[in-house]
């Protein structure tokens, strides 16, 4: 948040941005997504760089085994490196659990657009193989009219049987700078002051 | 073990909330020499004999467990500063002080690895049990505050662990409330002084979604 004249970064703005490294980002990533009930937009030159990181670093560790540097330095250079390898595959597992619980919802609406390629493919494939087991299993045994997994009976104007993601639902944010008076609802009476 | 499956994935386990205070900088005191080290987390060092160094807090432990160094307790972790926000805390029963984020976890590290580190440890230890009773006591009152009326909670300086651990609770209470609340006007008593759990109040409830 820029806090105070209104065009163009602080010092402190621009301190603070240039501190910010991937680890950092990519922890911050984890964490919204985590408490989010809807996937996020996926961050993906933020992935990227990460798995360029992690993997200049397994080859670093690899060459330090090699050359017999003091294993001591080694294993803080292997747990500095299993650190933000679990970042990274938390954030990415957290994801794909997110897809495969809303999976037809996330295949139909603007949200599609936040997964990456491969995401997008685990999506599909995911949706095919469950529609499938559906239809086989139950759906075609029912009567005529009924037998779509998208509705609940061809009388249904919508899609009602597509499960979204709750959200209504209440998460805690931290703010991290004050942020001042922000209105809570639409007759601006309720209001919050976030501090930092 | 990056990847639960547990279903309800917005809740933080303890580990990972340790895995997150570990970042978390202190000071060091290295017995030996050592070079920088160039990590993709940040550059740390170099080390130098009786030179004090900030690192990470993962990284002062692994070098504590290996005989390498003596950690700095930090400031906030002495008898004379808890005591100050213990009685601090008893005395305001609508807010909470001022403590670092992961003042839980850092102090549960530093007790299981660097005991003989912080001076007075056992009355350091039995100070932030306290504190963190005192404080635990105060959100459960501002619980009770929470109605069908409540559109936000602010809680301010809880700390991460206290937040993790009533997360669970505290939303699924918020929602049951949204989905359940009364539309007739709830007369409620007058607003709160001051900065406990402050419990912002809604009007009478409006459909803002068409479900």
């Amino acid at each position: 948040m820029a806090s105070g004249s209104g065009s163009g970064l602080s010092m402190e703005d621009f301190e603070s941005l240039m501190k910010t490294s991937d680890v950092e980002l990519l922890k911050k990533a984890w964490r919204n997504e985590k408490a989010a009930p809807e996937i996020l937009q996926f961050q993906s030159s933020l992935v990227q760089r990460s798995q360029e990181q992690i993997q200049l670093m397994e080859e670093t560790i690899e060459d330090f085994t090699r050359s017999g540097l003091d294993p001591l330095i080694v294993s803080v250079y292997q747990m500095d490196l299993d650190r933000t390898q679990y970042l990274l595959r938390s954030y990415l597992r957290i994801r794909l659990q997110k897809i495969e619980k809303d999976m037809i919802h996330i295949s139909k609406t603007d949200i599609w657009n936040r997964l990456s390629q491969q995401e997008q493919k685990f999506a599909k494939k995911s949706y095919e193989n469950m529609k499938k087991y559906l239809d086989e299993s139950v759906l075609s045994k029912f009567p005529i009219g009924y037998q779509s997994n998208l509705k609940q009976s061809n009388a249904s104007e919508e899609d009602d049987m597509v499960p979204e993601p709750n959200l209504d639902t209440f998460v805690f944010c931290k703010s991290e700078s004050s942020i001042g008076s922000i209105p809570l609802d639409d007759s601006g009476d309720e209001i919050v002051d976030l501090v930092a | 073990m990056a990847g639960q499956s547990d279903p309800d994935f917005s809740v933080f386990s303890a580990a990972e909330m340790e895995f997150l205070a570990e970042d978390e900088m202190i000071e060091i005191v290295p017995n030996m020499r050592m070079e920088e080290l160039n990590l993709i987390s940040g550059d740390y060092g170099p080390f130098l004999p009786r030179i004090a160094t900030e690192v990470p807090l993962w990284l002062a432990v692994a070098l504590k467990k290996r005989g390498k160094c003596s950690i700095l307790p930090p400031k906030w972790m002495s008898v004379e500063r808890l005591t100050q926000v213990l009685e601090a805390e008893r005395d305001s029963p609508k807010e909470f002080q001022q403590l670092p984020f992961h003042y839980v976890e850092i102090s549960r590290l530093l007790f299981d690895h660097a005991r003989d580190d912080i001076p007075d440890i056992y009355m350091v230890r039995s100070l932030i049990e306290d504190i963190r009773n005192v404080r635990f006591h105060k959100v459960e009152s501002g619980l009770e505050t929470i109605s069908a009326r409540t559109h936000a909670v602010k809680l301010k300086n809880l700390s991460a662990m206290e937040v993790n651990i009533v997360r669970p609770f505290v939303v699924r209470t918020l929602q049951a409330f949204y989905k359940h609340d009364s539309p007739e006007l709830i007369q409620q008593p007058a607003q709160m002084s001051g900065r406990r759990p402050q419990v912002a109040d809604r009007g009478p409830r409006r459909d803002l979604r068409r479900r």
